[in-house]
């Protein structure tokens, strides 16, 4: 038994932290995080050397053909940094073409998204709040007339994968006629998200659509709960270190047993918890039979962890918590995003029970 | 990542799961020993085959093996399919006889290790007092030389036990001028004689676990003292070289977490199985998540002692997260048995995996003695923060006085 991340994928890790640590640092995030944007495309191209928009796709598209632990391993760095920018929507995007896509689509569309030449998105919540594929009700035929909301960095995507009616996929560009995003006043300001509507707009429909939606979702969720592990241990750290440099009466806060076993169960939600994306990022590409209901565990467990130790974490950082000013909100807002995209913590179990034929 | 075993180790399966075969449940004529004897029967040949006692040394009945969690794992795994006994258990196997093979004088060794590892002569251990619990190290209890005696005056209280040991292994102070910890010594001594007094206590659930130790008087011989004079403390702090067991815990809150299922399956709310009710499928679904993500970090474990590394700060967090697991499996048990919960706990034992709605009221209650006993959630909670987050300890848990 090896249950551990391989050297590789701590190589892996390492590389993206530290180019974030370099090129991020705190002021650079919030002045991303304040910005009109929310994303800055030489950050982007940076990271995008380093090989991470095409991780995932297959090396005869240019891309590094890893699996999707891998992809997960770089999500939970990214969540630590509260990295801005599109990796998230990017690479589920990319992987809708690559399992559902024709030769011609993916030939036209991987190697420049795994290059980080262009941009992906999905659009996957029905404005009436339907997250999975059979709660897509967007009519497609050669044209889409319609709503699609919560599309993360839809005004910049180059394509978006666009779930449709009886759970299937299609494809829209950037420019189509009719195509119109609306950005929302979003809470995670790193990762925004746009109202997409449709009239009459061209959409090329993906062959593999129906088969693969669940399976993009799939991954989707793994990936929230692997950015949820590190940015719930940057929580962690940010107010553990608060408390061993915050003097009260006299002493250090961080003395004082009620701060202490906070912390400790903020720990408690947040270690143990790793192993669980690790397995279930793992069953994505080698346990097939386990790999949907565990996506839906860990999704549930960890962004409802996560959501609890950035409140927790705010606390524990006292006024400054609370303020625009403090690091903390940054993560507390990724916390909000992890938990509700894609689906409450709540719908996730009800689809977990559902699935283990409670 | 890698969930399956090594070659190695699915080859090493294959003699275990051969030695079961030919030996356990025994055979013919030993079938009818008493199941105790058939226990010391088997274990002797499974000693002799290198699957129990691995750490012992065995010129005291122990098989000696080189230290290996990803074996003892399989061996474990294995002989619970077959439900063979492992080692006997007890407090004397767990705590006193790796502290004697460290620490303790060759006569001890010869004299106690291989008696009390075969359960022939059972231990109790007398740490906590009435007024020394979480904060051990301020403990009262007097023991003076007098001539060639210990003469030892006082009384520890929740001693597992008592009423059934041979022998105890218990901290007195002996240096009542030295500072906290250095005024403590580790001394041996025999349960059976007039300076002892036990008085059982009955637990919430109505059984007796543990007891009260009165010494008034009690004696044992000057050389039985492990370490030197004020030594006690770090004797009892004595870091064991042994096979952890990473999973153990998480293996029993799976089993506790099927049961449950199994409960809201068969329980009937409304005219319909509970588990089909909305509220009850998300409770067990929370559940699950802490049950998966401490099975998860039990593999974690596992793989860095096979492999000889510090696991980090799961390592510390496995008694806690067992704990809180624990509370929450058996609130919901107690909400899914309804008019039940107005009864007793019946003959429900420590530990044990519930069956039966008496036996869940059992576990109800048995969950918090195991959140208290060997150090409290909130004493967790302290070695979470301070030696896992590295936060500074309590100004008042550094004092060093002993009162």
């Amino acid at each position: 038994m090896n249950f551990d991340l391989t050297d590789e994928q701590r190589m892996l890790q390492e590389t993206v932290a530290q180019y974030v640590e370099n090129e991020c640092p705190m002021a650079r995030l919030r002045e991303i995080f304040d910005g009109d944007q929310g994303h800055d495309p030489v950050l982007w191209k940076g990271l995008v050397e380093l090989g991470v928009a095409g991780l995932a796709i297959g090396e005869q598209y240019g891309g590094a053909g890893l699996e999707m632990l891998d992809l997960a391993v770089v999500a939970e760095k990214l969540g630590h940094a509260a990295f801005p920018g599109p990796f998230f929507n990017h690479a589920l995007g990319a992987l809708a073409i690559e399992l559902a896509g024709s030769d011609e689509q993916k030939e036209a569309w991987l190697p420049k998204l795994a290059a980080g030449d262009a941009l992906a998105s999905i659009a996957f919540s029905d404005p009436s709040g339907g997250w999975q594929p059979g709660d897509w009700s967007l009519e497609a035929g050669d044209t889409l007339t319609g709503t699609k909301s919560m599309v993360p960095f839809a005004s910049e995507a180059d394509v978006i994968v666009v779930g449709v009616t009886g759970g299937g996929m299609v494809l829209v560009a950037k420019g189509a006629a009719g195509l119109h995003c609306e950005r929302l006043d979003g809470a995670d300001r790193s990762r925004r998200i746009d109202d997409v509507t449709f009239e009459n707009t061209p959409c090329e429909s993906l062959a593999g659509g129906v088969e693969a939606a669940p399976k993009v979702r799939d991954v989707g969720l793994v990936l929230l709960a692997a950015d949820a592990i590190g940015g719930a241990e940057r929580c962690m750290e940010m107010s553990v270190e608060y408390a061993k440099t915050r003097q009260q009466f006299g002493v250090v806060i961080g003395q004082f047993q009620a701060l202490k076993h906070q912390l400790a169960d903020m720990a408690l939600a947040v270690e143990p918890s790793r192993g669980l994306y690790w397995y279930a990022a793992h069953a994505l590409d080698h346990v097939e039979e386990d790999a949907e209901r565990t996506a839906a565990i860990a999704k549930a467990h960890i962004t409802d962890a996560f959501m609890q130790v950035a409140r927790d974490a705010t606390e524990a950082h006292g006024g400054i918590g609370f303020t625009w000013e403090g690091d903390t909100q940054m993560w507390f807002k990724r916390a909000m995003f992890d938990r509700a995209f894609l689906g409450s913590p709540s719908s996730h179990r009800a689809r977990a029970a559902e699935l283990g034929d409670w | 990542m890698d969930l399956s075993y090594s070659t190695e180790a699915e080859a090493y399966r294959e003699t275990v799961s051969s030695f079961l075969e030919a030996n356990w449940p025994l055979k013919g004529k030993e079938k009818e020993l008493s199941f105790d004897e058939q226990c010391t029967l088997f274990r002797d040949r499974a000693t002799e085959a290198g699957f129990l006692y691995r750490s012992i040394p065995k010129q005291y009945g122990g098989s000696e093996q080189e230290t290996d969690a990803l074996s003892a794992q399989v061996i474990r795994e294995e002989f619970g399919k077959k439900w063979a006994p492992m080692e006997a258990r007890g407090i004397g196997t767990m705590m006193l006889a790796p502290t004697l093979l460290e620490r303790g004088e060759q006569w001890m060794k010869d004299r106690w290790v291989q008696k009390t590892l075969f359960g022939e002569i059972k231990w109790c251990q007398g740490y906590s007092e009435p007024g020394s619990g979480s904060d051990l190290a301020s403990l009262k209890t007097r023991g003076e030389l007098v001539g060639d005696e210990w003469v030892i005056n006082g009384q520890k209280i929740w001693t597992t036990n008592a009423h059934e040991a041979d022998f105890m292994f218990i901290l007195v102070r002996t240096e009542p001028d030295a500072s906290k910890h250095a005024g403590i010594s580790y001394l041996l001594l025999d349960m059976n004689q007039p300076g002892i007094e036990v008085r059982p206590l009955k637990t919430m659930t109505g059984t007796v676990d543990f007891n009260e130790v009165f010494f008034n008087d009690a004696r044992t011989p000057k050389d039985w003292i492990v370490g030197k004079r004020g030594e006690g403390w770090t004797v009892s702090r004595t870091t064991l070289k042994h096979e952890r067991n990473s999973i153990g815990a998480t293996e029993q809150t799976n089993a506790q977490f099927s049961r449950l299922k199994k409960l809201a399956q068969e329980t009937i709310i409304d005219g319909k199985p509970a588990i089909e009710r909305e509220d009850i499928r998300e409770r067990l679904s929370i559940l699950e998540g802490h049950i998966l993500a401490h099975k998860y970090s039990g593999f974690r474990q596992l793989t860095k002692d096979a492999s000889g590394e510090d696991p980090g700060i799961i390592r510390l967090m496995t008694k806690l997260y067992s704990t809180e697991i624990g509370h929450l499996v058996s609130k919901l048990a107690m909400d899914l048995i309804g008019d039940d919960g107005l009864l007793g706990a019946g003959d429900a034992r420590m530990g044990a995996i519930p069956s039966g709605n008496s036996a869940w009221i059992g576990q109800y209650m048995y969950s918090l003695g195991i959140a208290i006993a060997g150090g409290s959630a909130n004493i967790q909670r302290n070695v979470i923060a301070e030696r896992g987050l590295g936060l500074p300890r309590d100004a008042a848990a550094d004092r060093s006085k002993s009162n």
